[in-house]
């Protein structure tokens, strides 16, 4: 299974979540992530696995509830209105200690915006676009290839911390096709999922839920729940830096954003000037400490992103006040180009003196 | 000698419950854990609790239980069948929680034909948040959002759920009883049995049994009074009987 | 007396719905409050037939019915749970 296939996002994705021991896929069609159902409604019948079109995001997140609390591996996918319709679900999820995968091809919003690529869901992935004191994990790939490993361990992180887990992709990165390898990787050593709803045969009944009534058991139960986050912290950050040490100034960019960086770095690089960039992969837990480092010895940060800025804020709170961290981006499905990215950088070295 | 022929089954916990005194819920509670004893399904069952006073109903059913968002009960119940079609799975839901925002989740589980197996409440009241109006509450019926009674030109009419259900091929069997009276009680019990029964023998199809419901609290009546008011009004707007199957 | 029955005083709510379906007004609400503050249904008169009206209307499954031995020789409809045991 391990020959190279050239493959869309949203197939590899899929494919790589069965090979990862998807149970069930519940979906609902919303473009530009409609490949990924279409995709699960052949594939997982013939895996004798369960694949059901609902009837709304709504229905979708809620059976994956459904089967998540019964302990299986279970996913959904949807783009940015479809995933705004799911965030009291995944506010559910989050309260009841259930691991659930959810994919997020993002489009240009608000509203119904456009199927254009965009990285706008930023705040709604990572703040916890639901009620409550609640995070999720966030993977952000920027290849196919990347997307196709992001699936295992987003199922072995939900299943590892009881947590839903959000993927986000955007509409490049699931309508393009790009030579994938699957590589069947073992799992992590994984704890039972002795809380499952398998029926109380001759055991205490289970109960799966998110009310408490009782005075201060919430409130405990959020410490408990913080303390996951702490140890999710602790252990799983995921963060890719390319030539920071010498730089002056460094690109900060996830996503597609991260691959057009990529490209302008090359360039400005052969143009003489000293920069580097950071890829943040996971979003939360972001990568806070790498980059607070990075601004250790003066430089200006530079965050690109798909959108009006969000990630920029996280990467202010990072560098804590040491470097300047400006924004360049477009938003509404709107895509940098290369040259734009490049042109912002030289900005950036001739008059450093009065950036903000 | 006296032989014991009632007690409380065993599928029901032994412990007060928080309903309201002469509350519909507790009798539709011991006709589900009954047809869980006598069926033997304790350790195959696993049931879904609704937003709204059954909220906490897994502090009464001894089976797996879970709790779930309001109105996407059946959604939930989908996910769990589909996933594991051999468990026995009832969903629990009151008319807020089923028949507002709910509406869409149980019109397309039915259309799918989910063998699951649904139990609603129906009393004509949002009880846990203080007696709004719900859409099963009838005609010049007060609540604490309509305090001059439904009206139809403003707040339309009640909605007879089982009945537009019975259009959905989907649905293989829906019965509407009612528990304010003995002899109904034991016919709802039936009609309990029976829709599990048909999910325990994999019926292709969803099993939906609508219970009329006293709810005195927010009727503004004595529990006495609350069953009278179903005799002589309820059962007029929601007529009951076998409707499907 | 061919029947007779047992009412869990602490569980019980005093709803009255006991005492309004019982044939033989064998059911009253009691001076006396339980522990929670309810005034709990109590026992009447000694004319219970072990109908078990009263237990199958109970909101808090409250009350359990017995009956005499012999009157359990007949036939009964499918009222109680204990009796319907051996069907499937």
């Amino acid at each position: 299974m391990n020959e190279r296939i050239l493959m869309c996002g949203n197939e590899a994705l899929a494919e790589a979540a069965i090979i990862a021991g998807l149970d069930a896929y519940f979906g609902y069609p919303i473009t530009p992530q409609n490949e990924v159902p279409e995709y699960m409604s052949k594939r997982m019948p013939e895996e004798g696995r369960v694949f059901l079109q609902s009837e709304s995001e709504l229905a979708s997140i809620n059976m994956v509830f459904g089967a998540a609390a019964t302990g299986k591996r279970v996913m959904t996918s949807s783009s940015s209105p479809g995933i705004s319709l799911m965030q009291e679900g995944i506010s559910y999820l989050a309260g009841a200690e259930l691991p659930a995968v959810i994919v997020n091809v993002m489009r240009g919003g608000p509203g119904l915006g456009n199927i254009a690529p965009s990285q706008g869901d930023y705040f709604q992935a990572t703040r916890g676009g639901g009620h409550g004191d609640y995070r999720t994990i966030v993977l952000a790939p920027s290849s196919v290839q990347e997307l196709v490993d992001c699936m295992p361990l987003a199922f072995d992180l939900a299943d590892q911390y009881r947590t839903p887990v959000l993927v986000l992709a955007d509409g490049i990165l699931g309508q393009m096709m790009e030579p994938v390898v699957f590589n069947k990787k073992p799992r992590r050593k994984l704890p039972p999922k002795d809380w499952a709803l398998t029926g109380a045969d001759n055991r205490k009944q289970n109960i799966v839920r998110s009310l408490w009534l009782k005075e201060g058991v919430v409130e405990q139960h959020n410490y408990d729940l913080q303390a996951v986050y702490k140890e999710i912290e602790k252990n799983e950050i995921l963060c890719e830096q390319y030539e920071v040490d010498d730089a002056e100034i460094v690109v900060v960019a996830y996503g597609i954003a991260a691959r057009i960086v990529r490209g302008a770095v090359n360039k400005a690089r052969q143009e003489g000037i000293k920069v580097g960039w950071i890829r943040p992969i996971t979003l939360w837990p972001f990568p806070t400490e790498q980059i607070n480092k990075a601004a250790d010895n003066f430089k200006i940060f530079l965050t690109v992103e798909l959108s009006c800025g969000q990630m920029v804020e996280d990467v202010k709170l990072a560098v804590a006040g040491k470097a300047p961290v400006v924004f360049y981006g477009r938003a509404g499905g709107g895509v940098p180009t290369v040259e734009q990215v490049l042109e912002k950088i030289r900005q950036l070295t001739l008059r450093p003196e009065n950036i903000i | 000698m006296m032989q014991k022929v009632f007690s409380k089954p065993q599928a029901l916990k032994d412990c007060p419950t928080h309903y309201c005194p002469g509350c519909g819920h507790g009798i539709a509670h011991r006709l589900i854990a009954e047809t869980i004893d006598e069926l033997g399904i304790r350790g195959r069952t696993i049931g879904i609790a609704p937003v709204g006073c059954a909220v906490l109903a897994y502090d009464y059913f001894d089976v797996d239980m879970v709790e779930v968002a309001h109105g996407r009960a059946p959604a939930v119940a989908t996910g769990m069948k589909r996933t594991n079609p051999d468990k026995i799975i009832f969903s629990y839901q009151g008319d807020g929680d089923l028949a507002a925002i709910g509406t869409g989740e149980i019109i397309h589980a039915a259309h799918r034909g989910e063998q699951i197996t649904v139990i609603f409440i129906n009393n004509a009241v949002f009880g846990m948040t203080g007696g709004q109006m719900a859409p099963t509450t009838i005609l010049n019926q007060v609540t604490t959002t309509t305090p001059l009674g439904r009206d139809a030109s403003k707040q339309g009419y009640p909605l007879q759920v089982s009945e537009l259900l019975t259009l959905l091929p989907g649905t293989i069997y829906i019965e509407r009883c009612s528990l304010h009276k003995p002899a109904l009680i034991r016919n709802a019990k039936k009609a309990i049995k029976h829709a599990f029964e048909l999910q325990l023998n994999n019926a292709p199809g969803l099993s939906l049994v609508e219970l009329l419901s006293p709810c005195p609290t927010y009727w503004r009546m004595t529990p006495v009074k609350a069953i009278e008011w179903m005799e002589n009004e309820m059962t007029k707007v929601f007529p009951l009987g076998r409707l499907k199957g | 007396m061919a029947g007779k029955i047992v009412i869990n005083i602490e569980r019980c709510k005093g709803c009255g719905l006991c005492v309004a379906v019982c044939p033989k007004g064998g059911i009253v609400i009691s001076k006396q409050s339980n522990k929670s503050g309810y005034f709990p249904a109590e026992k009447n008169n000694s004319a219970c037939t072990g109908c078990a009206s009263c237990a199958i209307i109970c909101p808090e499954a409250a009350i359990e019915v017995y009956r005499e031995q012999d009157i359990l020789n007949k036939p009964h409809k499918e009222t109680t749970p204990d009796l319907v045991k051996g069907k499937k």
